[in-house]
């Protein structure tokens, strides 16, 4: 697939072809893959991959392949998230073609500030997945621990507010073993109780025992009991990984 | 008042016989006293199975008043007293998003049972103790009921009573229900605390939550609201947001939810926290700290059930074992069904020595004997060989573990037509019958999974079902055409759910399941997990069969079936390619689906079905008989649970989709063959 192609590759574009690339937490992305993705020769990839090396954004080892560090993950969600909010915007409100949303999307996402990302998810009602490849909307990174506090508290201005300084990760994207502590539960109330009666308070530690094949449940243990817990509500659980 | 006579399972010789002989002691002095007592707690942490043991067979199940919840009522003698006892749904919350969360939360608080008896899981006791935090909130008169202490301990958990007791005030019981152990102490327990009326222990959460809940308190308690709901919990419910308890509270005094709102903003500025989400986090805190200093947790490795654990959910070998479960299920009732219905009918024939065709010489025994015994005798040959074995297997495999297992498996196929893992067990279900089946949709947690569940299952071929099929196509065909028929329909359940999902509106929940472990399972609960899915079917089908059975005769005898199946002619005979008296079969066959092979073998005069239908024939015959209607007694069950809009609504897309389907295929069966 060619990502983007119509515009001058920043570091952005190379920070979220990493992470849609990589398939978990440390999943590391190889140089030949990113040039197909990207569409450009492997000799620019190395280049720009040395370069987002030297500013701390990956690690990266010349035959081996890169991994995001935690600077670079930021950096990469954020562009991520506002690529995908950006498309369901596109797709769901202006009512664009699902072919042509990302092509659009490409375009706007570097210059979308982020009040207007947090306005969009708002307005969006908090999507959890993109609409062209139903991939995961990362998410945001306010301190909040849930959307109704969003809706509630953004009034005081997103500086008033703060960030958060983790990164958070779904738990649907969580290696098999890794432990967590859950920070945000994404979207409607009545999906929220239930984890919470369930015991996913903010804080409480979990962890990952599996992630069933073919977009199947995710198992985690919580409160010393076990849970499976749908995709479709997994990655809207969101974790610091506390490994 | 009549003397009271001991009831628990008196040939039990666990503890709980001890009841018996103590009561037979003194139930002379102590006659009429009567108490209500509810159990309460999760689901899956034995409740019914105590329900069972109290109450043995005096049991009442039947609705809440004005909702689809079931209701378990039941009597209990002990010791001189009459005691009611009420099994509420197994919830893990007292929030307002299902009806069995209302229904127990007002039942806890509005008709103040003498004794609440809350059976909790030892082994998850953290989450558990969340929900009896909930329980105390109400000032409920609570027994803590730590049942499966045998499987905690086998987990390396061990919890000191005493302490767990002096710290929540109530009294706290050990139990191992499935053994019967503890039952007798759980009960005097709660006899004694109805008696006795001991206060229990207030139980606080932070400081600066407590100060907005007194505040709150206060409020509601100046006011004289007279809400019947104690004063500090619906000032938690307020302070949660709980808008039913709100509604109630606003037609009083809408002044007290205005300061209410206003409290509850002010604190959620000063937390950065949502109400609701800070008190869910201190219940859990507050339970948290009272585990850790009553429990005692070692490590316990489990080579065997970690290993089936790590099998059952492998990514390859976790599908091989949900096929196998499935298939093996299915294997085994049908050929356990087939011995025990041969078994049966050879005895049946024994009884009834009249012939069935002999029906126009005398039309009132021809009724009775074709039609009402007919009817019973096909109730006895084919609930009772495949639908008990079929529920005793799925019963064990449920009761074990190893369903939760495939249903994690499952779930993302279950996704594709918007249920999800948890709805594999109607679905199974609807592979014996699809009255229990559609009535176990219950456990899904909307309307909507129910509605698809139930529609999925009116396709799914059950026994009657597939006893048209191997006794048409397996039998005259060959065994390959059945199996391929199978499948198809397999595709089509697939196919029509997908279709129901875009049609019904709604978005699709997910999937919040416990993966309780693996554990031995036990023959007696699973006899009675039989029972009742049995028992459902016995009630409901056996009476429609009969009246339908002998309805048809009727109709048949007066020969108005010919003139109806005959105006059918268009459809059955052109559109299908049917004989032109495949009309009276599938009107036979709306009764009860394998009367449409008796009705052909009445018809033709033997059982050799080739003399009327060719091998297409008997296909498309087939094919339309698996999907054509939901039997009689299905869309009774539907009519209940769903209404008869919806009802028939299903009906007529049963319907259409045979005629569609039947006709596409016998176009092209008709064009290849």
């Amino acid at each position: 697939m060619v990502l983007c192609d119509n515009m001058q590759k920043s570091a952005q574009d190379y920070l979220k072809t990493i992470y849609s690339l990589s398939k978990n937490e440390e999943g590391i992305v190889n140089t030949t893959d990113i040039s197909q993705k990207l569409d450009v020769t492997p000799a620019s990839v190395t280049e720009m991959l040395k370069k987002l090396s030297e500013e701390g954004y990956i690690k990266y080892s010349p035959y081996h392949g890169s991994t995001l560090t935690e600077k670079g993950l930021k950096e990469a969600q954020k562009v991520t998230r506002k690529h995908r909010l950006l498309e369901s915007f596109l797709s769901n409100v202006l009512r664009i073609g699902n072919d042509k949303v990302h092509q659009e999307a490409c375009q706007m996402e570097h210059t979308l500030s982020d009040e207007a990302e947090e306005s969009l998810c708002r307005l969006l009602n908090h999507p959890d997945t993109c609409p062209d490849d139903g991939k995961t909307i990362p998410a945001c990174d306010l301190p909040f621990s849930n959307c109704e506090e969003c809706v509630q508290l953004h009034k005081k201005g997103l500086e008033q507010v703060g960030k958060r300084d983790k990164n958070l990760v779904s738990i649907k994207d969580l290696k098999n073993g890794t432990y967590g502590k859950i920070s945000f539960i994404r979207g409607e109330h009545k999906v929220l109780q239930r984890l919470l009666d369930m015991g996913l308070t903010p804080g409480t530690q979990i962890q990952v025992i599996k992630v069933a094949p073919l977009d199947g449940p995710v198992e985690i243990s919580v409160r010393s009991s076990k849970l499976a817990i749908g995709q479709n509500i997994a990655c809207n659980v969101f974790v610091e990984i506390t490994n | 008042m009549t003397t009271p006579t001991p009831n628990i399972d008196q040939k039990n010789k666990t503890p709980t016989s001890d009841v018996t002989k103590k009561s037979a002691k003194n139930n002379n002095d102590d006659t009429g006293k009567q108490f209500t007592f509810a159990l309460a707690g999760n689901a899956n942490v034995g409740k019914s199975v105590i329900f069972n043991q109290l109450t043995g067979s005096n049991q009442i199940i039947g609705n809440w008043p004005g909702k689809t919840v079931d209701r378990a009522e039941g009597l209990l003698f002990f010791e001189g007293y009459n005691i009611k006892v009420i099994d509420l749904p197994g919830i893990y919350s007292f929030s307002t998003f299902s009806m069995e969360e209302i229904v127990s939360r007002d039942y806890v608080a509005l008709e103040h049972p003498n004794a609440v008896i809350n059976v909790v899981d030892a082994s998850v006791l953290e989450r558990n103790l969340f929900f009896t935090l909930q329980l105390l909130e109400m000032n409920a008169p609570l027994v803590l009921v730590l049942n499966q202490v045998d499987i905690a301990k086998n987990k390396g958990i061990i919890i000191d009573k005493d302490h767990l007791s002096k710290l929540l005030g109530v009294p706290v019981v050990f139990a191992t229900a499935t053994r019967g152990e503890g039952i007798y102490e759980a009960v005097k327990e709660a006899v004694n605390l109805a008696t006795n009326k001991p206060k229990s222990n207030l139980l606080r959460y932070r400081k600066d939550l407590e100060e907005q809940i007194s505040k709150l308190q206060n409020l509601i308690e100046k006011e004289n609201l007279n809400l019947g709901y104690p004063s500090r919990w619906v000032a938690i419910k307020l302070l949660e947001g709980d808008t039913e308890i709100a509604k109630m509270v606003n037609e009083k005094s809408p002044s007290v939810i205005a300061q209410s709102r206003f409290i509850a903003a002010e604190f959620e500025k000063h937390c950065q926290e949502k109400c609701f989400t800070i008190i869910a986090s201190e219940r859990y805190a507050l339970s948290n700290s009272i585990v850790v200093s009553s429990l005692q947790q070692d490590e316990i490795w489990h080579p065997f059930t970690d290993k089936l654990d790590w099998f059952s959910t492998h990514r390859i070998f976790g599908y091989i074992t949900a096929f196998a479960v499935i298939g093996g299920l299915l294997l085994w009732t049908f050929f356990i069904g087939n011995t025990l219905s041969n078994f049966i009918s050879q005895g049946l024939n024994y009884i009834n020595p009249i012939n069935p065709l002999l029906s126009t010489s005398a039309p009132f025994l021809s009724i009775i004997l074709n039609g009402v015994w007919g009817g019973f005798e096909a109730g006895l040959t084919l609930i009772i060989p495949f639908v008990i074995p079929f529920y005793l297997l799925l019963a064990f495999i449920e009761d074990s573990g190893l369903l939760t297992r495939v249903a994690f498996m499952m779930d993302s196929a279950m996704h594709k037509i918007g249920l999800h893992g948890k709805a594999l067990i109607p679905i199974i279900l609807g592979y014996g019958c699809s009255v229990p089946a559609i009535h176990s949709c219950k456990i899904m947690e909307t309307r909507r999974e129910r509605l698809l569940a139930a529609f999925a299952i009116t396709f799914a071929p059950c026994s009657a079902r597939t006893i048209v099929l191997f006794g048409m196509v397996g039998l005259f065909v060959g065994i390959h055409w059945a199996l391929l028929l199978y499948v198809v329909n397999l595709a089509i359940i697939f196919a029509m759910g997908k279709i129901a999902m875009k049609a019904v509106p709604g978005k699709s929940t997910g999937l919040i399941m416990e993966m309780s472990s693996f554990k031995r399972p036990s023959l007696k609960i699973a006899l009675k997990q039989t029972w009742t899915r049995t028992k459902s079917i016995i009630y409901l089908v056996f009476p429609i069969y009969i009246i339908g059975s002998a309805l048809i005769q009727l109709l048949y005898f007066y020969d108005i079936l010919t003139p109806i199946s005959n105006a059918f002619y268009p459809i059955t005979v052109i559109w299908l390619g049917l004989p032109a008296f495949a009309g009276i079969l599938l009107l036979l066959g709306a009764v009860r689906k394998e009367l449409i092979i008796l009705g052909a073998t009445a018809i033709l005069g033997t059982t050799n079905l080739l003399v009327g239908f060719t091998s297409i024939q008997l296909v498309i015959m087939a094919l339309v008989a698996m999907l054509y209607i939901p039997c009689v007694s299905t869309m009774a069950t539907l009519g209940k649970e769903f209404g008869w809009k919806t009802a028939t609504l299903i009906s007529i897309a049963n319907i259409c989709t045979a005629l569609i389907i039947g006709g596409i295929a016998f176009q092209t069966l008709n064009f290849f063959v």
